[in-house]
């Protein structure tokens, strides 16, 4: 096992390093020269050379790219070209909104997604299991931005005035204040990683909410967050439930579970002890393949509950052709994504031996 | 004809129906399968109806995609007024109501299906001939050649598809062609990973080897032999594919980086009325029922294809 874990850590340095070569030529490629887009379009020849030598323009490529490498690995991701402030804060503010955004989506697409599919399996070929899977087609079918858009007319407008009327935008309601942990904590000058971490944990408002008592907030943030998570997460859940269904009807044939029936053993124990813990093993890998569809989902889905997180960033960012941000934000979820599908291998490796020898 | 079939006996029809199943094709063979799969025949009826729509889209919309319809009485983002449910007869009938600048909505929607369609086969044509490629010739040289290409495939595969092609379109610029562009940068990876995995367990084969003991040249064996035999599990990839190009590239006109205005294109009117679904929620129903409606089709029919060529679910 852990030579296995050593091969694939080291299989990890080629993709991260080709990660940030794409990001780096990505940057490189866009047109028009990087002097006239920061200084304006009348900055002079003399002031734009001024610029490359400062940033390091006119070195040879290689050397920028090294240097980039350099700088990255050091937690430095360059300033924002529209407001100035280091990159990293940013990230610090967006990143915790869309990790509670995808772990949530993550939560309700797996629970729902394993209980459905297991419903479907035990009855096959019924209504509920024809009806379950009609659900989960239409399911994987539709665009999420969309399906956000229907459950926030559905749960703020036509449910209005019932106990079931959720919010459909923002983070907190308007008139909440959450103070940042840094004030709270008298942190205001920490520097480096230790300012990075309180920033996450301060800007991750069920976090914050939590950590200062102020429960009142931390149930409206919930409240906030939980038509954003279906959205993000139907599409997950519905893929989760064809593999569940798939594989607990390979297990429900399976002659351990002939014996366990015959020994007596209450149908319940049988599907959730038998079947589905040796079901597990696939729907475990398919959960955590979800995660790079989670992200994404909740680029968009940020969009349209107008949500402070990294989705709403990049496409900013991007309107405002701001690239050290565009970039930065990539790599780190390139790298998320990159690390989770590390610890899914792992993890299959771990419940499969059989990954493990070849 | 009814004397021949009462003279011959069972043991003979039923040798007759395994001739006949032997004569068949693969190719009819498969064709049978799929027909006789509901998720495939639901598919079908769909993706026939979208192409016909997208084909007489011209005879079928009441109005042009960018015509303005203005007339007393009826107000910007007009609910639908269909005719036979009661709506005056004195207003124009409009099947899914006005949009924010008086167009017809039906109408954007009838000529949306012929963009979703071309974007749906365009990205995912050009992605399976670039992957195809890159996956055939990594998988024939082997060495040094997989290696490079594989890898570049895996950095390609470490992004989520979606961010990787906003991140794209950021540098492209955006528009409509860089966003198909976009899109078919990142699904090469998958379809260069199928292909490489099936030639490798084709060009195995004895009949390759044949080939080469007859002295065809490489290029031959690759183009002529290994791939036509390796190109089924790419169809399936391939259908699939075709309903996340399309969610993708709805996506990208959602957030204003695909396709620009006035384009008639679905994602694009989501995000252009995203605002008045408290308001005008038909403008925001319609256009998202077609994107789903429609990938709705090539998953099921990619479904259907998977069951029908995969062997071993042939019982």
């Amino acid at each position: 096992m852990a030579r296995f874990l050593v091969r694939r850590l080291l299989l990890l340095l080629p993709v991260m390093l080709g990660i940030l070569l794409v990001t780096f030529v990505l940057v490189r490629l866009i047109p028009g020269d990087p002097c006239k887009s920061m200084l304006g379009e009348r900055a002079t020849e003399e002031k734009c050379n001024a610029f490359r030598e400062r940033f390091g323009l006119n070195d040879p490529i290689p050397v920028q790219f090294a240097r980039y490498v350099g700088n990255v690995l050091q937690g430095d991701f360059g300033v924002s070209i529209k407001n100035g402030r280091p990159v990293t804060d940013v990230l610090a503010e967006r990143l915790p909104m869309t990790m509670e955004l995808t772990l949530f989506a993550m939560l309700f697409a797996s629970v729902l997604g394993i209980a459905l599919g297991v419903v479907s399996a035990v009855r096959h070929n019924t209504a509920v299991d024809v009806g379950a899977m009609i659900f989960a087609n239409i399911g994987v079918s539709m665009p999420v931005f969309w399906l956000g858009l229907m459950l926030a007319y559905v749960f703020a407008l036509a449910l209005k005035g019932t106990p079931l009327q959720l919010p459909p935008s923002g983070r907190l309601t308007a008139g909440a204040d959450l103070p940042s942990l840094l004030k709270v904590w008298g942190m205001e000058d920490a520097q480096g990683l230790q300012r990075f971490v309180i920033l996450l944990i301060s800007n991750s408002v069920l976090l914050s909410s939590l950590i200062q008592g102020k429960f009142d907030i931390f149930a409206d943030a919930l409240r906030h967050l939980i038509l954003p998570a279906v959205a993000v997460g139907t599409i997950s859940l519905a893929i989760i439930a064809r593999m569940t269904r798939g594989a607990m009807l390979d297990a429900l044939t399976q002659d351990y579970v002939r014996v366990a029936r015959a020994k007596g053993l209450a149908e319940r124990m049988v599907i959730l002890k038998h079947a589905l813990r040796n079901a597990l093993v696939p729907i475990v890998t398919i959960i955590g393949l979800q995660i790079g569809g989670l992200l994404s989902g909740a680029v968009l889905t940020e969009t349209v509950f107008s949500l402070p997180g990294v989705g709403t960033q990049i496409v900013d960012a991007i309107i405002a052709r701001d690239y050290p941000v565009v970039q930065a934000f990539t790599v780190l979820i390139a790298v998320i994504f990159v690390v989770v599908n590390l610890i899914v291998d792992v993890s299959y490796a771990y419940l499969n031996p059989r990954i493990r020898v070849s | 004809m009814a004397q021949e079939s009462i003279s011959v006996s069972p043991a003979t029809a039923r040798a007759r129906e395994a001739g006949r199943l032997r004569a068949q094709s693969p190719f009819a063979r498969t064709m049978r399968r799929l027909l006789h799969n509901r998720s495939a025949q639901v598919g079908l009826v769909i993706i026939s109806m979208l192409a016909l729509i997208a084909i007489f889209a011209d005879l079928i919309a009441p109005y042009a995609y960018d015509q303005q319809i203005r007339q007393a009485g009826l107000r910007r983002r007009s609910p639908p007024c269909i005719h036979l449910l009661g709506c005056d007869r004195d207003k124009p009938q409009l099947l899914m109501g006005l949009d924010g600048n008086f167009r017809d909505l039906f109408s954007r929607v009838v000529y949306g299906s012929r963009l979703s369609l071309q974007i749906g086969f365009l990205t995912t044509g050009a992605a399976i001939l670039i992957g195809t490629l890159l996956g055939a010739v990594a998988g024939y040289a082997g060495g040094w050649a997989d290696n490079l290409i594989m890898r570049a495939m895996d950095v390609l595969l470490a992004f989520p598809s979606l961010l990787l092609a906003i991140a794209i379109v950021s540098v492209l610029g955006p528009g409509l062609i860089n966003t198909l562009l976009a899109v078919a940068i990142v699904s090469i990876p998958i379809y260069a990973r199928v292909v490489r995995s099936s030639v490798l367990s084709v060009k195995e084969m004895d009949y390759i080897a044949a080939s080469r003991a007859l002295g065809a040249s490489s290029l031959h064996i690759l183009f002529a032999r290994i791939l036509p035999n390796s190109l089924t599990p790419v169809i399936v990839v391939g259908t699939l594919g075709i309903a996340t190009a399309i969610l993708d590239a709805a996506g990208l006109s959602f957030l204003g980086l695909g396709a620009q205005p006035p384009t008639p294109e679905w994602g694009l009117m989501l995000g252009e009325e995203r605002n008045s679904v408290f308001n005008a929620p038909h403008l925001v129903f319609f256009p998202g029922i077609a994107i789903m409606i429609t990938v709705l089709g090539f998953n099921l029919l990619g479904d259907g294809l998977r069951d029908a060529l995969d062997p071993r679910r042939r019982v």
